[in-house]
């Protein structure tokens, strides 16, 4: 998909949110916050994995700092939102800056397991370090702000977050360094050859990344009223990577679709059936033997075919 | 030199006894060691079919949770006996290798064409359904293996007394390692293995057939899985929980040592096993934040780890 369709689609999901809440259902209104902190997250691991086409498998590291932190520094620190959701992201910035320097000096499978080994590490200490954790228990009870405590409240609140975060991402993608992201992906030799600091590059895209997965993890730690430890285990970074390879790497809203597609199955599969994760693993199967371009890429197909009668 | 204890006074006594008591410490070393093998022999798998695969296996830790049920389900058939065991670590292996055969003929070889990144997505969905299917099979109950009969109780060496199953893991891990070693180096099957992981290409242009190579390597590799969760049943509970955490000791293990490496994994699992062991005197329950600090480091000074080679597939 080229970008006007894109940003048409964009435009409408934008329009279809503001009407949400005013349908009066507050399972709906919960549902589309989930599933817009989720696309957030996959959004974000997509500026990795689709433009630069760096796959972490320990992305949910930044989601899980992100969460943490925010809840640290709300309920323990008793801070203001407008310093704890700020201070939190630029912790996991911090983190990633560490973590991304290290990460970027590698490739491929390296890459993805030492990012791995690196979130599992996260993981490690949030199991163990229970007077700032809560270990395995999770981190229960975040005192939200008052205007936050109406449902409806929180829905304008993430729809704004996750918006404003969506339209800089797009930004992102547009720019010079969008495409100098997506110029290191197809042929990086070549992009060296054309002065382009490819590490440099690499590790601000991580970087990026990391922020934006914080933002998410922020926002579903106040979700939540809490934060548990099973949001940095490698299954979830798992979960993330299925969510943007189901919607299809190669297209700024393919993540969104997956990341919705994926979790509104989710919920409907619970109500009739605990196994989940074996349709989600049936799923996965069908896009990488049958589909590895996403359903972005069915659509392609759909659309040139339609095309061509 | 001062030695820093923990602050838990338990583990401050814990510490001396160790130094002063030549008996803790030889059990120490023998719990270590016993871990050390039971990791290996699954660790093995993984490299294996790293090696000459490329593909780096999430399923694994899945494999060796389907061989600790289906040692079960056989042990309940059989009742508790030697034969039994036998049997149930056998058995699991052969159930399991039948399964990694369809899987691999069926799906698998469809990808070894494309991105590595494929491949192991492939392999994390297979984790997601083989754990279902077990909990739709065995339910999501927590069971225990006994050792067989031969294998109960201790034995006096000298020094103390040990439990016979931990001195028989001890001692199963290096057959294992002989054996493998010898397969892959000495006979002819194990070069023709040796070329694949060399040049596969080359392999299948001088009339080799390289698809059955492949299909040969991830079943053992995966029969292998399944028989180290059969005997690891016996040290510790079989629950559908067990293929999380057990991937991820593999995953250090073989990076430690070099994936691909077979000697690599036998090393890393020693040092994973003493580390595990021994840290925890040290760092109680922190330890396994220790094992990941010890994987991260490796992979940044290393990353083609201990015994492995600096591949173009490195970079």
């Amino acid at each position: 998909m080229t970008s006007r369709p894109q940003l048409i689609f964009l435009g409408c999901l934008f329009l279809a949110l503001l009407i949400v809440p005013f349908l009066g259902s507050r399972y709906l209104t919960e549902l589309a916050v989930q599933v817009m902190i989720l696309s957030l997250l996959a959004l974000s691991l997509n500026i990795l994995a689709g433009h630069v086409g760096l796959i972490s498998f320990g992305h949910a590291a930044f989601f899980a700092i992100g969460g943490y932190a925010t809840a640290f520094f709300l309920s323990r620190w008793q801070l203001p939102l407008g310093a704890a959701m700020p201070l939190a992201i630029i912790l996991a910035t911090a983190f990633a800056l560490v973590i991304g320097i290290l990460c970027v000096r590698l490739k491929a499978i390296y890459f993805a397991m030492l990012t791995l080994a690196f979130s599992m590490l996260v993981w490690g200490v949030i199991i163990k370090w229970k007077p700032v954790t809560g270990g395995d228990d999770g981190f229960v009870g975040i005192a939200l702000p008052q205007f936050l405590a109406t449902p409806q409240n929180f829905y304008w609140f993430t729809l704004a977050i996750v918006s404003i975060s969506t339209a800089l991402m797009w930004l992102l993608s547009k720019s010079t360094m969008g495409q100098t992201f997506v110029a290191i992906r197809e042929n990086e030799t070549r992009a060296s050859f054309l002065g382009v600091n490819v590490r440099q590059m690499q590790l601000i895209a991580f970087v990026l990344a990391a922020i934006f997965a914080a933002i998410a993890g922020s926002l579903m730690a106040m979700y939540l009223r809490g934060m548990y430890p099973q949001s940095a285990f490698w299954t979830q970074s798992g979960h993330i990577v299925i969510s943007v390879l189901l919607g299809g790497v190669h297209s700024f809203v393919g993540p969104i679709l997956g990341a919705s597609l994926l979790y509104l199955l989710e919920v409907t599969i619970h109500q009739y059936t605990q196994y989940w994760p074996l349709v989600m693993g049936l799923i996965l199967l069908l896009v990488v033997l049958v589909l590895p371009e996403g359903l972005i890429g069915l659509f392609r197909k759909l659309y040139a075919r339609l095309g061509r009668k | 030199m001062q030695v820093v204890y923990p602050r838990n006074a338990l583990n401050d006594r814990k510490v001396r006894r160790m130094f002063t008591n030549p008996t803790v410490l030889f059990i120490q070393v023998m719990n270590s060691v016993s871990l050390a093998m039971n990791l290996f022999i699954i660790a093995a798998g993984l490299t294996l079919i790293f090696g000459v695969l490329r593909i780096v296996n999430f399923a694994h830790g899945a494999f060796y949770m389907v061989g600790a049920y289906v040692a079960l389900s056989i042990l309940r058939v059989t009742g508790d006996t030697d034969l039994g065991f036998l049997l149930g670590v056998l058995g699991s292996g052969v159930v399991m290798g039948a399964i990694a055969f369809v899987v691999e003929r069926g799906l698998l070889s469809r990808l070894y064409d494309k991105e590595h990144m494929l491949q192991l997505l492939f392999t994390f969905a297979l984790v997601l359904v083989i754990k279902d299917i077990v909990k739709m099979i065995w339910g999501t109950g927590q069971y225990s293996i006994g050792a067989p009969p031969f294998l109960r109780g201790a034995v006096n060496l000298g020094i103390t007394y040990y439990p016979k199953y931990m001195l028989f893991l001890c001692a199963l891990g290096p057959i294992i390692a002989i054996a493998i070693w010898f397969f892959m180096e000495r006979t002819r099957w194990g070069r023709i293995l040796r070329a694949a992981r060399e040049d596969r290409v080359m392999l299948n242009a001088l009339g080799t057939d390289v698809k059955m190579v492949y299909s040969g390597v991830f079943v053992t590799g995966a029969a292998l899985a399944a028989m180290g969760g059969a005997l690891a049943a016996p040290r510790s509970a079989v629950d559908p929980g067990m293929d999380a955490l057990v991937i991820i000791d593999a995953f250090i293990i073989v990076i430690i040592g070099g994936l691909g490496s077979l000697l690599g994994s036998f090393v890393g699992a020693l040092i994973l096993g003493f580390l595990t062991v021994m840290g925890s005197i040290y760092l109680g329950e922190w330890v396994i934040v220790a094992s990941y600090v010890m994987m991260v480091v490796i992979l940044l000074v290393r990353p083609w780890g201990l015994f492995g080679k600096a591949d173009e597939e490195r970079h």
